[in-house]
């Protein structure tokens, strides 16, 4: 491919080919911190290409490809390059991750302990992982947490964080000094802004952390709070990873050892300022 | 015609990991999850032991739990969704 960008996130290695220069010069710019792939051998190779020869200069057009694709997903205008390749990497780590068990969820790390939190898109797992970051949490990840069947511990996977719609202002009012990507209007998920990881949680997302508490938010409910038993978090956890199956036995054996020994609760919360402070209460009570 | 025997798959194929009221069991011939509640892992642990025939086997849980008409039908009928998923073996 024309242009190449190699980079490193968390354990996983990625190699992007594009028709285009525009997002291989974003990604250069956001992951200017990071490191090349382990041995320069990466993980995962992502293709942003042009379908048609024409299609590069005429309303050019972004269509993914990769060691693992979705056959029937839509071309992104090349001004959403940028998400194209985030799309296309979080797509290989979803279908392609065999060594981790994959958990879609925001994952923030204090004193070697890491919070879980997963729910649905709109749940705000990404905002509150944000936000927790601007207090000094350390963030491991918006989008996945790895879960080592080895050894029961989370690994980092500090991608750029994808905020949308409200969330962008809400970050970028609490992060007054934090690196963005450019605002992408209009994306099938409505208004996206990539937040750029602090230099802290780059420099140390090689450290693993002990999953300590799982969360499951919702956003836009009156503040509430329950306690979930195992067999449910096994439930939620389950539907919650792209690669449990895939897995086999090293994925019930992770999933099994996780919800029995990580306490968990869902908690509703009606605005980020009070999802925040739910979070550092049942943080304290542990 | 003489009654039919159940056993529990062998043992070296499942792993058994009680949660709470639910237990997870893995099959490893199917690489399949399940999710079982009571009386599932009863019926499972009592097959493991021996085979029994379906008069034994409600004998059997009878003596740890009170079986009424009602409770009989829902033992057949979990009985059967063993040997449908592959953790009971009709012999």
């Amino acid at each position: 491919m024309r242009h190449v960008f190699h980079v490193r996130i968390g354990p996983v290695g990625f190699r992007i080919g594009s028709d285009w220069r525009g997002p291989v010069a974003e990604l250069e710019r956001l992951y200017a911190g990071y490191p090349q792939p382990a041995d320069g051998i990466p993980d995962f190779t992502v293709r942003l290409f042009a379908a048609r020869p024409w299609r590069r200069w005429l309303r050019p057009a972004v269509t993914l490809g990769g060691d693992f694709v979705l056959p029937d997903a839509a071309p992104l205008p090349l001004a959403q390059g940028l998400l194209a390749a985030e799309m296309a990497m979080n797509l290989q780590m979803a279908l392609g991750q065999r060594r981790y068990l994959l958990l879609h969820a925001s994952a923030v790390e204090r004193d070697g302990r890491a919070v879980l939190m997963t729910g649905l898109s709109g749940a705000g797992k990404s905002t509150l992982a944000a936000l927790l970051a601007a207090r000094g949490w350390r963030l491991m990840g918006d989008e996945f947490a790895l879960i080592d069947p080895a050894t029961g511990l989370v690994h980092a996977f500090p991608r750029l964080v994808s905020l949308k719609n409200a969330a962008i202002g809400a970050v970028g009012a609490a992060l007054p000094r934090a690196r963005f990507g450019p605002l992408l209007a209009g994306t099938p998920k409505g208004d996206i802004r990539h937040l750029v990881p602090d230099a802290e949680a780059v420099a140390r997302m090689d450290r693993p952390a002990a999953p300590a508490l799982i969360l499951f938010p919702r956003f836009g409910f009156d503040a509430a709070e329950r306690g979930l038993g195992p067999s449910e978090v096994f439930v939620r956890l389950t539907q919650a990873s792209t690669n449990y199956v895939a897995l086999g036995e090293r994925g019930f054996a992770a999933m099994t050892r996780l919800v029995g020994k990580v306490p968990a609760r869902a908690i509703d919360y009606p605005d980020a300022e009070s999802g925040i402070a739910q979070v550092e209460t049942l943080w304290n009570a542990l | 015609m003489a009654e039919r025997f159940y056993r529990a798959a062998a043992a070296e194929s499942l792993r058994i990991v009680p949660l709470d009221d639910f237990t997870v069991i893995f099959h490893r011939p199917s690489g399949l999850t399940h999710l079982v509640t009571a009386p599932a892992p009863q019926i499972l642990a009592a097959l493991s032991e021996e085979p029994l025939t379906r008069s034994a086997l409600m004998a059997r849980l009878g003596e740890t739990f009170e079986l009424g008409d009602a409770s009989t039908e829902a033992l057949d009928a979990r009985l059967a969704e063993l040997v449908a998923t592959g953790l009971v073996e009709a012999a």
